[in-house]
């Protein structure tokens, strides 16, 4: 693809998604602010703590993204990008960008000795794909456009609706660029919808 | 099939602390304000470091009571310390699931001569070094997260500075060095081979690296984070500061925007006094915790 996608760059595993992308040959920036997200194709929510990437990206930055959400821009959220991203978060009032219509659970998998990884069976992608949990959060419901793309020990860990993906897992911390290149070929279907 | 503890599941957490400011705390009151402040994680203990300098005697793991309260409080990651050597302390934090557990030069050693051995716990350790020689030695010994060991309780970044500096530019040299060289440098720095192997595969420390010991103000954690440090832990930089919620944001927004100067210099204004802070040299060699 020609555009370029953005990973939201405040803090966390920012570097593993622009290794990731790079190596499919997609052109990959760090964004800090809100001014820095004109011109992407789509944006990647990374790994790291949510409550320190939603205090970072304050009152400016959170307002830009919930705007893009409504328009239908494709945004992928790994772990804490997935909690940015939900309608709802459980035990607490307000959810950050909501631009998928499901209810996370946060650490649903507990404390750090509780963390694993495993293999998962994707829809569309494969039964072998690889994957790491850390302090992990489980979608615990989900509204009606939200397809479960992958579960584990019947938790929902993977889903999509529209243009936003997320997972509950690291893909960025394997060498496995199945879902990256699932979520580039997502952008890629967006950019030919807006062009037409 | 699940597997936890492998080294993977254990840097992946320190992967996700990248960017990000790890805090002391010694109750669970400090805690909620690290976490309101943008923590990515505390360090519970018993007293910061520039307590334990000033009030000496033996500095061990905090209270597990205290460790639990820390805990209930906050959803961020709570890390522990354990002093150097003492494996059933850790044994004990592991049992009460904490999150990190730093083996640790600011508590008082436990075995002059052996660290823990870390490959042998499902939790992961963070490990201070003052250079590639020592950072490499407790990644051979599973740590699964460096820091630089600058010198604790002090609120003077220069050994921080100096063993950051000190480990890119010995990590410069391992990727230049021609392969035939490699066995001697592994033994000029005594750094295990294999750790040298990897570095030279990955083309950086096969481990998160964060700034650690004497960082008190957000141009120190800025500093650290241009000089190529992944994060920043502050110990008695925060609550031993005149306006630790104040301070405590400034630090997490100048660690996240460090290439910022305009940004640096708004939220460096008025934080009020910063903790006093001690020239290294006045410190007794025998005081010196990053020799330990």
């Amino acid at each position: 693809m020609e555009g370029t996608i953005g990973v939201l760059g405040l803090q966390g595993a920012v570097r593993e998604h622009i290794v990731s992308l790079s190596r499919l040959g997609v052109a990959a920036r760090a964004v800090k602010k809100a001014e820095e997200l004109d011109g992407l194709s789509g944006l990647i929510l990374p790994g790291g703590e949510s409550t320190a990437i939603s205090l970072l990206a304050g009152g400016g930055l959170l307002a830009r993204l919930r705007e893009m959400g409504r328009t239908g821009f494709p945004f992928f959220g790994t772990c804490a990008g997935m909690i940015l991203l939900a309608r709802e978060i459980e035990g607490q009032e307000e959810a950050y960008i909501r631009a998928i219509d499901i209810t996370v659970a946060r650490n649903a998998s507990g404390r750090q000795v509780h963390s694993f990884e495993t293999v998962l069976s994707v829809d569309g992608i494969g039964d072998d794909v690889p994957a790491v949990f850390i302090r992990a959060p489980y979608i615990t419901r989900m509204g009606p456009g939200v397809r479960p793309l992958a579960r584990h020990e019947g938790a929902v860990v993977m889903a999509r609706e529209g243009n936003v993906l997320v997972t509950s897992f690291h893909p960025e911390l394997t060498d496995d660029l199945r879902i990256h290149r699932y979520f580039i070929e997502m952008v890629e279907n967006y950019e030919r919808e807006v062009r037409q | 099939m699940v597997k936890k503890g492998t080294f993977r599941v254990k840097s992946g957490l320190a992967e996700m602390l990248k960017g990000g400011v790890i805090m002391d705390v010694t109750t669970a009151e400090q805690a909620k304000i690290a976490e309101k402040a943008g923590a990515v994680a505390v360090m519970a203990l018993e007293r910061v470091p520039a307590d334990i300098r000033a009030q000496g005697g033996v500095a061990r793991m905090a209270d597990p009571e205290k460790v639990k309260e820390i805990q209930a409080a906050v959803s961020i990651p709570v890390m522990a310390k354990v002093r150097i050597g003492h494996f059933v302390e850790a044994q004990i934090l592991e049992a009460l699931e904490v999150d990190y557990i730093d083996e640790s030069e600011v508590l008082t050693p436990a075995d002059p001569r052996y660290h823990i051995d870390k490959w042998a716990f499902t939790v992961p350790f963070v490990c201070g070094a003052r250079d590639l020689g020592e950072a490499c030695r407790r990644i051979g010994e599973g740590a699964a997260m460096i820091r630089t060991k600058g010198e604790p309780g002090t609120g003077n970044v220069v050994e921080a500075v100096k063993h950051m500096r000190l480990m890119q530019e010995q990590i410069r040299a391992v990727l230049a060095a021609p392969d035939d060289e490699l066995m001697k440098m592994a033994k000029e720095m005594g750094a295990p081979y294999e750790v040298l192997l990897l570095i030279r595969e990955k083309g950086r420390l096969p481990v998160v690296n964060f700034a650690a010991g004497g960082i008190a103000t957000p141009a120190d954690a800025a500093l650290m984070m241009q000089l190529g440090a992944d994060g920043v832990f502050v110990g008695s930089g925060i609550f031993k500061s005149g306006d630790p919620e104040k301070r405590a944001r400034a630090i997490v927004e100048a660690t996240t925007h460090y290439s910022d100067p305009k940004i640096l210099a708004e939220v460096s204004a008025g934080l009020g006094e910063a903790m006093s802070g001690i020239a290294i040299e006045e410190i007794p060699p025998h005081e010196m915790m990053q020799v330990r």
